[in-house]
């Protein structure tokens, strides 16, 4: 689809698609690609949000290497992120593979599915924080009526964690559960007919057209699964402000009191920087694993 | 026979099993909103109301603070939401229909803009935004997310499907690059642009990291902020604050509903496929 490639290139027709893309070239230009530069001077400076940043070298990053608390906020990230993306990954699908089928009142489902991604995180937080609260005990007294004992919910740190884990599923599934929806319709219609007349199940269908066919669809929902569940940061909080003791205070949370509450930008931009490397490095790492989640290997 | 009877009940109470929990944390936030609030801690807890009461939405509406956060989310959401709409159609456009040099290595620019989030950036922004005087100040809440990656390539997607013949035509005609794409190209581009505005509307109504960094000013405040700094560390006055989350999800919830088949349709057929 390239034809006229010669002729009467008109100044027009050479000017007009650099005009075109310079608004969006302009923003991408001041608000990432020089912040990326700024972010890396910073990291080696002991700037303090005000006056000249002074160069201080690597000082930075071998405090951070020292910094226990950086440390923690990362290992309860990496133990949230851990036990929530098998989930963040297998419901939406689950969502996907029913919204797929001829069912009635598909529409309204799909819609009823979706839902909950059109809501801010600060409000599911505040929705979940309010249900699982122990002011106002609500699931504590379903647990009592069907015979479980009470439990410490948002105060017990491992509750809490999961119960950030459960309002994360539920917020994010709707909005992966479209990508699947997509991907399980260029399945083509053939490769079904073709394994029912080899007399294959649904099930075997499932496992040996489906998922195979699926693959590049599920690897995209893992990175970004991964990557939002990584930087989680509004949920938490409006949900527990990071706490029982620091349980669900993940790194960005971290990053950004000690940029905006302690003012010490320049450390700060130093684990901005190791947070990019890890985010970095976790997605290439899947998709050498994955090998791009080409359909064939 | 009736192993698949079994089967198809099997699916639809998977189905009502999940609709259920999509569907009950908001329910059961929205029914407390028309509690009194003496009723709200009640032991045992109830699903409905004994006495419904409107008090909540009424001293909400109310507060004068109240009316400004929402003013406030609606002027940034909506202007953002045109500028996103204006000039992610003109860049995906150009990336489709016109071959110019670097355009490759641009293009591959603005998709790596997707590996570096506000999070990671969050210190470098913070100050660009302060040293282009967009700090405390709408400005830095509306330009500089309007550019979106993810939008580029979903028009530039759609625009891929429009045939170049199009353009030939219109150039043969006489009609210059901008009139074509004007008066021909964007009336085409109507559903790329509306999944666009949905998606802007949404993002920008919701977010809370971009104005947590850019604005000071109490009075600027957009609703998410003012959730969240509502939402005190040991007392939480929850009355107001049920209220106030209902009606901040009304919005959405309105373009969501009015939009439902092109936003489900568009996102399916021209969103994130490989």
């Amino acid at each position: 689809m390239k034809r006229k490639k010669s002729g009467i290139t008109s100044l027009e027709m050479r000017v007009f698609p650099y005009a075109m893309i310079l608004p969006n070239l302009l923003i991408f230009t001041l608000f990432i690609a020089v912040p990326v530069v700024l972010g890396v001077y910073y990291s080696l400076t002991n700037w303090k949000g005000i006056g000249t940043p002074a160069y201080v070298g690597f000082a930075n990053y071998a405090k951070a290497f020292a910094d226990k608390r950086f440390w923690q906020a990362f290992l309860a990230t990496g133990k949230f992120t851990l036990f929530a993306l098998p989930i963040t990954v297998c419901v939406p699908l689950l969502l996907a593979v029913l919204m797929t089928k001829n069912v009635r009142l598909r529409g309204v489902f799909r819609a009823v599915y979706y839902w909950p991604s059109m809501i801010s995180y600060i409000v599911v937080g505040l929705t979940f924080k309010f249900i699982f609260g122990e002011s106002t005990g609500v699931i504590n007294y379903l647990l009592t009526s069907v015979g479980f004992s009470k439990v410490e919910l948002l105060t017990s740190k491992t509750n809490a964690l999961w119960i950030v884990v459960l309002a994360t599923i539920w917020s994010t599934s709707g909005y992966f559960m479209v990508n699947y929806i997509s991907g399980l319709q260029s399945v083509p219609e053939s490769y079904y007919e073709a394994a029912t007349v080899d007399g294959a199940s649904k099930t075997q269908q499932f496992w040996h057209v489906t998922i195979p066919l699926l693959r590049p669809t599920i690897f995209l929902v893992f990175v970004l699964g991964f990557l939002g569940l990584f930087k989680s940061y509004g949920l938490v909080i409006s949900m527990t402000k990071g706490g029982p003791a620091g349980a669900t205070r993940f790194v960005v949370q971290y990053v950004y009191d000690k940029a905006f509450q302690n003012v010490e930008m320049g450390y700060a931009s130093a684990l901005s920087m190791l947070l990019t490397v890890v985010l970095g490095a976790a997605t290439i790492a899947q998709f050498a694993l994955s090998k791009g989640g080409r359909i064939n290997d | 026979m009736i192993e698949k009877k079994l089967r198809k009940a099997g699916t639809y109470l998977l189905i009502l099993f999940l609709a259920f929990f999509a569907l009950i944390p908001i329910v059961y936030v929205v029914l407390a909103s028309f509690k009194p609030g003496s009723e709200l801690f009640h032991y045992p807890p109830t699903l409905f109301p004994e006495n419904w009461t409107l008090e909540n939405y009424r001293d909400v509406f109310h507060r004068a603070d109240f009316l400004t956060y929402f003013k406030n989310s609606a002027i940034v959401s909506v202007l953002s939401t045109i500028l996103t709409v204006i000039i992610n159609t003109m860049a995906g456009y150009a990336f489709a229909k016109y071959r110019f040099r670097g355009n490759q290595f641009i293009f591959m620019f603005f998709i790596c803009t997707l590996m570096l989030p506000l999070e990671v950036l969050m210190i470098p922004i913070f100050r660009m935004v302060q040293k282009l005087g967009m700090y405390n100040n709408f400005l830095g809440l509306i330009i500089p997310p309007a550019a979106t990656p993810m939008g580029v390539f979903l028009v530039r997607q759609f625009f891929f499907s429009v045939p170049n013949e199009l353009n030939e035509a219109a150039r043969i005609d006489g009609a210059s690059e901008t009139a074509t794409f004007v008066h021909i190209m964007l009336p085409i581009a109507r559903p790329v642009m509306s999944v666009l505005a949905i998606f802007s509307f949404m993002w920008r109504w919701n977010d809370y990291l971009w104005p947590l960094l850019v604005i000071r000013d109490n009075k600027l405040f957009t609703l998410q902020l003012a959730l969240a700094n509502f939402n005190g560390e040991y007392s939480v006055d929850w009355e107001s604050l049920l209220a106030m989350s209902v009606v901040s999800m009304i919005p959405v919830l309105i373009v969501f509903l009015i939009f439902q088949k092109q936003f489900i349709k568009g996102m399916v057929t021209s969103g994130m496929k490989e």
